[in-house]
């Protein structure tokens, strides 16, 4: 006798467990399939939650979450070889409760998430891998093949929650192969270090936490970021860019955060720590123009395997659970109004992702990866000018400062041209509009 | 036939980390896994239950969480499974475990009678190898230890004959059921639990036993957890690096040839009982 | 062993005064096939110096057939260092089987009282201990590396890797005689041998019927000597890791080991990977040796592979990572690739060979 289920929610990351919770809470028949030894063993994130999307599902998330700390101040380093200028952002109104962001260690918040999706009632299933999507004679998606005997499962809808890169999305042609300009690769490493020296060297106390957003030559003249964030016992570190840039500059990711972490003004930040882990996994990055679709007869695709994820604001986990969650309403209006899980009747799901944050957000950047794709200055020379600057400008040698600014401006002049400059002043200005 | 299958849910040892400045262990983040050795322990109970049919019971003693070692446990095959956890039982060494898990082995044998009781060769955190025969003993069976090989079992006459592991050989024994077997590592493979297995494990309702009913009295308290344990730990630190550090050879030339000449000589010089091993293989 | 429970406080400590009759620190004399194991003799070693710390006698343990050879053993526990033995001697005894030699060695205890008893971890020694401890309700400390008397209470201080060997622990028995430990074989130097000296022997009758006895040896299968890997009582040994990177470079292990007519060792990757037995593992679940010549090429020096092989007199480690672990213990480091240094290694060694020959 094979299984048959309400739906089937294949990968168990922030949007599968957002839409297998939300199923199971409404009293849905639901299976989660997942092929990590258990919920989090495969997934990797810089790991920083928003608050809202989670708390939408478990208001009391704090009492018992594994949250690392709360963020407090957020800075922003702008690098060229051997400097940095930032800027740091602290804020007493970060430290009230409730908090608003929290680093995390995804192993572990995964782990507890699907702890939540298990008490609300669905019935997970982890090790086990889904190897294709079953089809009716209509092409109509009924169920899923997993990679054990025995294992042809039916459902009403599968939600395909399995990550950046879908396999199951490309086998079934919902969504084309991942463009390496649409995909960043990041490679993250944790190291341990003791709590009382972490929190002395970042100036924080026992819950708080910082972040720091880097930018700039460290990732040589690729398009991509750096960070740095501090989790309880341990600061995560890690750089990613598109994997496009990768194959041109013949550069390995691991090569590049070695060279990052050995910056002199990120180094002494990781001194003393011992390395834990070493992670690597893509991101999502093509924004709004690279949604494939994420909808048809019998199916939906929410979180990572549909794109979803605000590279500006490096923004992931909260549209994985934003986007599981409205797909799994949307399938419980549907059975609640006794209508099939048809394309036509899914398309409310896009519907309503367009009038939510997700969509509007996706679509304000869409022009981003563009620009930044065709516009290297802004990993290469705008870092070394902003750094040389201010090197200029607080270097006391007895030259007058109105010339210093001349000389600034000049070397401005020498390496982008003042319709350059102007441009990519216009361009960024559109983007983040 | 009723074979029962102690496991314990260990650490991962390869992944616990040590805490450079208070040197204790880092727990947080360590999955937990079935005890390797406990594997090959059930893997050879479903094979016997293959080939003779029967019934495999598996127990833990254990923390709640241990759960997740015994659905595993389902999901390959085991029948039942009772997961005996009660805060009496925490601090438990080798006595101690012992005695509760042949306690629990009494109960499960008023519902069943068992013909064997099965367990791994030893576990990776404990690592003492002890709890088999001290249940053994407890239950007045026959204790056959580093098992390598079940030869033949005949249930009609309870008989079983194994190959048990020696110092510089293999003892062939044969001895009636019921008996308890620790089985050693590398017979066998654990099996690929297909999904029926799967769904059966997930929804299988757990036994949770406590201590009365794991059939222990109020009158033997003392002989579990922490009260029942002689052992004390008094300490635990961090290996202390015996030596300084290795000498390193450096040659001008980088040669390896030359770095070879230099450790040599370097060597004969310093450890002459060295040379003299060496000069007797010139013989 | 208690792993769960926090590391206590030293506290003041009463021995039950039932329990002080409990005199003596006893080794189990381990033997197969007309052997004695050698880790006996590396506990009698160990057994005098805590019999001394403690002015106690030191006794051996011995339980055979009747005849010759046992009565031998006995004598070579006191040149190793006993003070008396104690013998069992019967027929059920001929072969190790576990419910004769617990009974015997239960009735001894009780009968004669050691406050300390040392067994092998071996195969055999595990088996016995076990049940013993069981049988007697007394705690038994598995797998040693180290054994001393605690000053402030007399009792048996036993340390031993704990969690994968990333750690240590002492774990003492406070109220209950005798204290067991069991150690594994090379973690301890053997006890000089003294022909000049010898003891008391005390019988004792086992009081057993065989026909009472369930379990039969049907057979004895020795292991094929041949092609066993003797590695514990090797004394130059050659060592290839993951650092070797192919199967086929691991040659160049064996080639230097045969230079030096020594056995081939490896790290556990290797083993896993099927490159060689697992007979030639080295460490914590493989073997501890104790050679005059430990080589290591291409290992990383993690604690469960040291905790193996650091005993040895002389270690010269080659990694290409000059901040491989292995060079924080090893006596000799050479930073380079294994695959280049180990040829002009066996070189070398072959011309010193040479070299010994001509001189003759
Ligand atoms: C280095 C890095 C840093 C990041 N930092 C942040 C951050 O700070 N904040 C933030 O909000 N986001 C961040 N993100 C993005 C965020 O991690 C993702 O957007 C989020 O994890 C997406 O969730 P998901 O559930 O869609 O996919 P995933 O978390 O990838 O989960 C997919 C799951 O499906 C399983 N699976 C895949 N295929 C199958 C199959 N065939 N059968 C069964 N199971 C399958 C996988 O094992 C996996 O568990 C970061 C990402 C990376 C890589
Ligand atoms: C419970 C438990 C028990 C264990 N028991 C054992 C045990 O008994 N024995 C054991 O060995 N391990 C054991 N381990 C595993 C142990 O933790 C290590 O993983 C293992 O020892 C590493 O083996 P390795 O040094 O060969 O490999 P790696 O750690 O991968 O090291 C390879 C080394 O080779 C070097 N290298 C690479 N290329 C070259 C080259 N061309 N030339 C020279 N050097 C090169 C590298 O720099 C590196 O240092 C155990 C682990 C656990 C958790
Ligand atoms: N808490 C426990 N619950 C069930 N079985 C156990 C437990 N502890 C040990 N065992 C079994 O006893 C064997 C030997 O354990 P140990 O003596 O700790 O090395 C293990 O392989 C298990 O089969």
């Amino acid at each position: 006798m094979n299984e048959k289920f309400d739906a089937i929610v294949v990968g168990a990351g922030p949007s599968g467990n957002a839409a297998a919770l939300t199923l199971a809470k409404a009293g849905m028949k639901v299976l989660q399939l997942e092929r990590g030894e258990y919920a989090g063993s495969k997934n990797v994130q810089g790991a920083i939650l928003y608050a809202d999307a989670l708390e939408k599902m478990i208001p009391d998330f704090r009492d018992d979450a594994p949250l690392e700390r709360h963020i407090i101040e957020q800075r922003m380093w702008v690098l060229d070889d051997d400097s940095f200028v930032g800027t740091h952002y602290r804020s007493e109104g970060f430290n009230k409760e409730p908090f608003n962001r929290y680093t995390i260690i995804r192993a572990q918040f995964d782990k507890w998430f699907s702890a939540k999706v298990q008490a609300a009632g669905a019935l997970v299933i982890c090790e086990t891998t889904v190897t294709d999507l079953l089809r009716d004679e209509g092409n109509r998606v009924v169920g899923v093949q997993v990679d054990r005997e025995g294992g042809t499962i039916y459902a009403d809808v599968v939600i395909l929650a399995d990550g950046v890169n879908s396999l199951l999305a490309k086998k079934a042609d919902f969504h084309p192969e991942l463009e390496p300009k649409n995909v960043a690769l990041a490679v993250k490493e944790i190291h341990f270090m003791p709590q009382e020296i972490l929190q002395e060297r970042f100036n924080i106390g026992e819950e708080e936490g910082v972040v720091i957003e880097l930018f700039g030559k460290i990732t040589q003249g690729m398009m991509g970021t750096g960070f740095l964030y501090t989790n309880k016992e341990s600061i995560a570190v890690g750089v990613g860019c598109m994997l496009s840039d990768f194959k041109d500059q013949k550069t390995t990711p691991y090569a590049l955060l070695e060279e990052m972490k050995n910056h002199p003004s990120i180094k002494p930040l990781l001194a003393g720590g011992e390395m834990k882990e070493y992670t690597a996994h893509l991101i999502p990055e093509g924004g709004y123009k690279a949604i494939p679709k994420i909808y048809g007869d019998g199916w939906m695709i929410v979180g990572d395997s549909g794109m979803f994820v605000n590279a500006v604001h490096r923004e992931g986990s909260n549209l994985a659970m934003t986007t599981g969650r409205i797909a799994a309403e949307t399938v419980i209006d549907l059975i609640k109004e006794g209508k099939a899980m048809t394309a036509a009747n899914l398309a409310v799901y896009r519907s309503r992702l367009d009038d939510s944050f997700v969509m509007k957000d996706l679509k304000k950047y869409r022009e981003m990866p563009e620009i930044f794709h065709s516009n290297r200055q802004f990993f290469t020379t705008y870092p070394e000018l902003v750094n040389r600057s201010a090197h200029t400008m607080l270097h006391v040698d007895g030259v007058d400062k109105k010339t210093k600014e001349r000389e600034i401006f000049s070397s401005f002049r020498e390496k982008r041209s003042l319709f350059g400059l102007m441009g990519d002043a216009y361009k960024l200005w559109r983007a983040f509009r | 036939m009723h074979i029962v299958v102690c496991i314990k849910q260990v650490p991962d040892s390869a992944q616990i980390r040590v805490h450079p400045v208070t040197n204790t262990i880092m727990r947080q983040g360590v999955p937990a896994i079935i005890n390797p050795y406990d594997l090959f322990a059930l893997e050879e109970a479903l094979c016997l239950k293959d080939k003779h049919g029967g019934t495999v019971t598996v127990i833990t003693m254990g923390p709640p969480q241990a759960e997740a070692a015994l659905r595993k446990a389902l999901s390959f095959g085991a029948d039942d499974a009772i997961l005996i956890t009660d805060r009496a039982f925490a601090g438990a060494d080798t006595l101690a475990t012992s005695f509760a898990l042949a306690s629990a082995i009494r109960q499960i044998q008023k519902n069943m009678p068992v013909d064997m009781v099965f367990t791994g060769k030893q576990t990776i955190d404990g690592d003492t190898a002890q709890v088999g025969p001290g249940v053994a003993k407890r239950l007045d069976m026959q204790l056959l230890t580093y098992v390598s090989k079940i030869v033949a079992v005949k249930p009609e006459a309870s008989e079983i004959v194994v190959e048990r592991r020696a110092e510089g050989g293999v003892q062939l024994l044969k001895t009636s059921l019921p008996c308890l077997v620790t089985v050693l590592e590398g017979n066998n493979q654990m099996r690929f639990a297909n999904m029926p297995n799967m769904f059966r494990a997930a929804r299988h309702p757990l036994k949770l036993w406590n201590r009365e009913e794991a059939g222990i009295a109020d009158d033997d308290i003392v002989k579990i957890g922490l009260k029942g344990s002689p052992t004390v730990v008094s300490k635990v630190f961090a290996p202390t690096p015996k030596s300084e550090r290795a000498e390193m050879i450096e040659v001008e030339s980088g040669d390896p040839k030359d770095m070879a000449v230099t450790v040599l000589s370097k060597m004969f010089t310093r450890f002459p009982a060295v040379e003299k091993e060496i000069a007797k293989r010139a013989r | 062993m208690t792993d769960a429970a926090p590391a206590k406080k030293k506290r003041k400590f009463e021995l039950d005064p039932k329990l002080a009759g409990y005199k003596g620190v006893w080794v189990f004399v381990e033997h197969e096939r007309g052997q004695v194991h050698p880790v006996s003799w590396e506990l009698m070693g160990e057994g005098r110096k805590l019999a001394d710390m403690l002015g106690v006698e030191l006794a051996g343990v011995v339980l055979g057939e009747p005849g010759e050879q046992t009565r031998r053993f006995c004598n070579e526990a006191m040149c190793h260092g006993a003070d008396l033995c104690y013998l069992m001697a019967d027929d059920i005894l001929k072969d190790y089987r576990n419910e004769p030699f617990t009974k015997g060695m239960t009735d001894l205890v009780n009968a004669y009282q050691p406050e300390i008893l040392l067994l092998g971890a071996t195969t055999q020694g595990r088996d016995l201990a076990g049940s013993v401890a069981t049988t007697l309700q007394t705690g038994l400390t598995a797998d040693c590396t180290a054994l001393t008397i605690d000053p402030d209470n007399r009792s048996l201080a036993a340390t031993r890797p704990t969690f994968g060997g990333s750690l240590l622990c002492t774990i003492v028995t406070l109220n209950y005689r005798p204290q067991m430990a069991t150690v594994r074989p090379r973690v301890m130097a053997m006890a000089e041998r003294d022909a000049s000296r010898s003891g008391r022997v005390i019988e004792h009758p086992l009081g057993m019927v065989e026909s009472s006895i369930i379990t039969k040896v049907l057979e004895y299968i020795p292991d094929a000597m041949q092609d066993k890997p003797q590695l514990a009582f090797a004394d130059i040994i050659v060592s290839g890791g993951r650092g070797m990177k192919k199967p086929e470079n691991f040659q160049l292990i064996w080639d230097l080991a045969q230079v030096l007519g020594a056995e081939v060792g490896a790290s556990r990757p290797v083993v896993q990977a099927g490159w060689v037995d697992l007979e030639r593992q080295v460490g914590q679940s493989g073997k501890t040796v104790r050679p005059k010549l430990y080589i290591a090429a291409g290992i990383s020096g993690a604690i469960q592979h040291r905790v193996g092989m650091d005993a040895s007199d002389c270690i010269i480690a080659i990694n290409n990572d000059p901040n491989a672990p292995i060079f924080g213990f090893a006596t000799y480091g050479i930073v380079g690739n294994a695959m280049t240094i180990l040829p002009a290694l066996t070189e070398a060694f072959r011309q010193k060979l040479a070299a010994v020959k001509k001189a003759g």
